[in-house]
């Protein structure tokens, strides 16, 4: 049996240090993480993490993947190159991907249907059916302990509701209370500066208020660097759990973005 | 000062007042207000399972948290779950608020799902609807009492959940409804006189306004107190305002240490962001019945055991602290120096002992000037250390001018 992969800085901030299982969530319910980032710095990295971490082979986990911004193809080469196979993934059952800019052309394959009569709200509400109806299936197979839902991005996914934010937040709340009662765990995508600065508090900070951890990717204080991409800064909410660890913590490092992966560092140790 | 809180919502209202209400406001950067609501529900709990409570019974209005959550929450307690559905009862806003799960179980999409707590829930369905939310929370509290007389209390999780669906009017007049002892919804009086007003021979036999003190009567004093949790930068000012008048008591939380606007990968900011995700200043608002308003202040902390109170540490100590930067130089000053500063006599300023200082403008009149000139000489003579005596070449010399100099050269 190979050996678990060597945990990075940033599965240490997740699970907590010398976490004994390599789990995808260290809660038996699940959790909401929510990856904030800017056009700086792209935080699709850390998304890819979190995928090749799901689909790791010592984990049953399953991953249903919802995309707005990028075809398959693209997350196929990126995580290949990262060492992981995403077709074979998709043919073992092990990831359901959901391509949202092409699904007028899978429509035969899905039950979701851009009908001209739909509304968004029905479409959301399809949408929902089919991860509920994934996330069930996915559970009755034996030795499958946790789903894992990626959304990536929560920007795109409020052009598609015609920009409306509430609707985007209710499909949210539906998603975030299948990590309540079945095994489920959820990652977003969320862009920070793409919402003028209004005075109405917007879409951002209640996804803050929602989600367990929050991952914010930004670039260095101090400017551009060539060996340093950017610092993550990662604020693990929560209440203490029961086995005493505790999980309101904010970790911040650096990391610099490789070929095939990405090296995370605590500032000022890169040599 | 939290334990006042409890006691006073354990108490309830006295008869013909309203419902004493309690809002639980926080904001992101210190997100505590979910401990809080933790922690006065469970005392509620017990103060209700002990039977030392003006009401019988609690109804929880869960809108941002599941009934499963709950559940483990009354658990962790100490509470037999199953005993505890004849005192508690939850009204499930969360697992379905839309009814988006119904039409897919319905159009056969999905199966049914409950809401895994073993609990006795009411679903709620519509959460838009607030008539109908405001029903069902009396349907619930009626239950709790063998005769459907008794008094409850009412916690709803979270109001921002509300807010989100709902325009703040309707939230409040839900509150002030909730308030005034359960009384049917204003819109529902309308509703009921417009009926009447169709059997023209009851309004001639009745006077309109009895109608009203009848139904103030028959669901008089059910609600026994009140308490929400609303995230205060989710809304804006207006709608948080609005809401907190219908309270008789907000509890505050804010952080301890303000972050230091600066890098946030500043090491110092980000020990500030943990110490606030653990522990932060409750300030409790309170207006009492005779219109004075009471103001209090604790610290709170979440621990392992739970979330602790303890009496507010010096302030000027807190507030020193987080403003002057960790450097490896000494900041202070101690008592000499502080001393020292005190006695520097600063130039051009008015040190009050009665005169005027006269600032030098380069304007002085010739008499001065002569003045100055012989006060000078007879200085230079005296004294030892070294002066700039200025004379002036002629008076004709306009001192200090706007004018150009060089204006009069023709270029």
């Amino acid at each position: 049996m190979a050996n678990a992969p060597p945990s990075t800085l940033l599965d240490e901030a997740l699970d907590g240090k010398g976490a004994a299982v390599f789990s995808t969530s260290p809660a038996p319910g699940g959790r909401m993480i929510l990856v904030e980032d800017c056009v700086e710095t792209s935080g699709a990295f850390v998304v890819h993490h979190l995928l090749k971490r799901c689909l790791s082979p010592h984990s049953s986990d399953v991953v249903v993947f919802l995309s707005f911004a990028h075809p398959f193809s693209h997350y196929d080469r990126i995580l290949r190159k990262m060492g992981c196979n995403l077709s074979v993934q998709r043919d073992n059952k092990r990831l359901m991907f959901l391509d949202m800019l092409v699904l007028e052309r899978l429509g035969e394959d899905f039950m979701i249907r851009r009908d001209r009569g739909k509304t968004s709200e029905d479409v959301f509400i399809a949408l929902f059916g089919e991860i509920q109806k994934a996330v069930e299936v996915c559970l009755s197979h034996e030795g499958r302990q946790h789903i894992t839902v990626i959304i990536d991005d929560v920007s795109l996914m409020e052009v598609d509701a015609n920009g409306s934010s509430n609707l985007v937040l209710d499909f949210l709340h539906y998603c975030y209370s299948l990590t309540a009662q079945l095994g489920c765990s959820l990652i977003t995508l969320n862009h920070d500066d793409v919402y003028s600065n209004e005075d109405r508090p917007g879409l951002l900070l209640k996804l803050e208020y929602l989600a367990d951890v929050v991952i914010k990717v930004e670039p260095l204080s101090t400017g551009l660097a060539s060996d340093v991409h950017g610092q993550l800064t990662l604020s693990n909410k929560g209440i203490y759990d029961g086995s005493g660890k505790s999980r309101n913590k904010v970790h911040n490092f650096h990391f610099r973005i490789k070929d095939s992966s990405v090296e995370y560092f605590y500032p000022g140790s890169k040599t | 000062m939290a334990e006042w809180i409890c006691r006073t919502l354990r108490d309830g209202g006295l008869e013909g007042e309203h419902a004493p209400a309690l809002t639980i406001n926080d904001t992101i950067s210190c997100p505590l207000g979910s401990v809080v609501f933790d922690h006065i529900l469970s005392q509620l709990s017990s103060f209700i399972f002990c039977q030392k409570s003006q009401s019988n019974g609690i109804v929880l209005v869960a809108l941002s948290r599941s009934p499963l959550y709950y559940e483990q929450l009354l658990k962790s307690k100490g509470f037999d779950v199953v005993t505890s559905s004849t005192w508690f009862k939850i009204l499930d806003c969360y697992t379905d608020p839309l009814g988006w799960r119904s039409k897919l179980v319905e159009s056969g999409s999905i199966r049914s799902l409950s809401s895994g707590s073993s609990l006795t829930v009411n679903i709620c369905k519509n959460v838009k609807d607030l008539d109908e939310l405001f029903s069902s929370i009396l349907e619930l509290g009626k239950e709790l009492s063998g005769d459907g007389k008794g008094r409850f209390t009412v916690a709803i999780d979270s109001v921002s959940s509300l807010l989100r669906q709902t325009s703040v009017s309707s939230v409040a007049a839900l509150l002030t409804n909730l308030r005034s002892h359960g009384g049917f919804p204003r819109g529902n009086y309308l509703r009921n006189l417009r009926s009447l007003e169709e059997t023209p021979q009851i309004l001639i036999l009745v006077d309109p306004k009895w109608i009203w003190i009848l139904f103030f009567l028959l669901i008089a004093d059910q609600v026994s107190s009140l308490f929400w949790l609303l995230h205060l930068d989710m809304h804006e000012t207006r709608a948080t305002a609005a809401l907190e008048y219908m309270s008789s008591m907000k509890a505050n939380i804010e952080p301890i240490f303000q972050s230091v606007d600066g890098p946030r990968g500043n090491s110092e900011n980000l020990s500030l962001m943990e110490q606030n995700l653990r522990s932060g200043k409750f300030c409790v608002r309170v207006k009492r019945r005779n219109g004075r308003v009471r103001m209090m202040f604790e610290e709170l902390s979440v621990e392992k055991s739970g979330i602790k109170f303890t009496p507010l540490s010096s302030e000027d100590q807190m507030t020193a602290q987080s403003l002057v930067p960790k450097v490896q130089f000494n900041l202070q000053l101690s008592e000499k120096e502080r001393n020292d500063r005190a006695k520097v006599v600063l130039p051009f300023e008015h040190q009050g002992n009665g005169k005027t200082i006269q600032i030098y403008d380069g304007r002085k009149s010739l008499n001065d000037d002569k003045a100055e000139t012989q006060h000078a000489s007879v200085q230079k003579v005296d004294s030892n250390r070294g002066e700039i005596i200025y004379f002036r070449d002629s008076d004709d010399e306009m001192p200090d001018s706007d004018e150009d100099p060089d204006d009069d050269l023709d270029i």
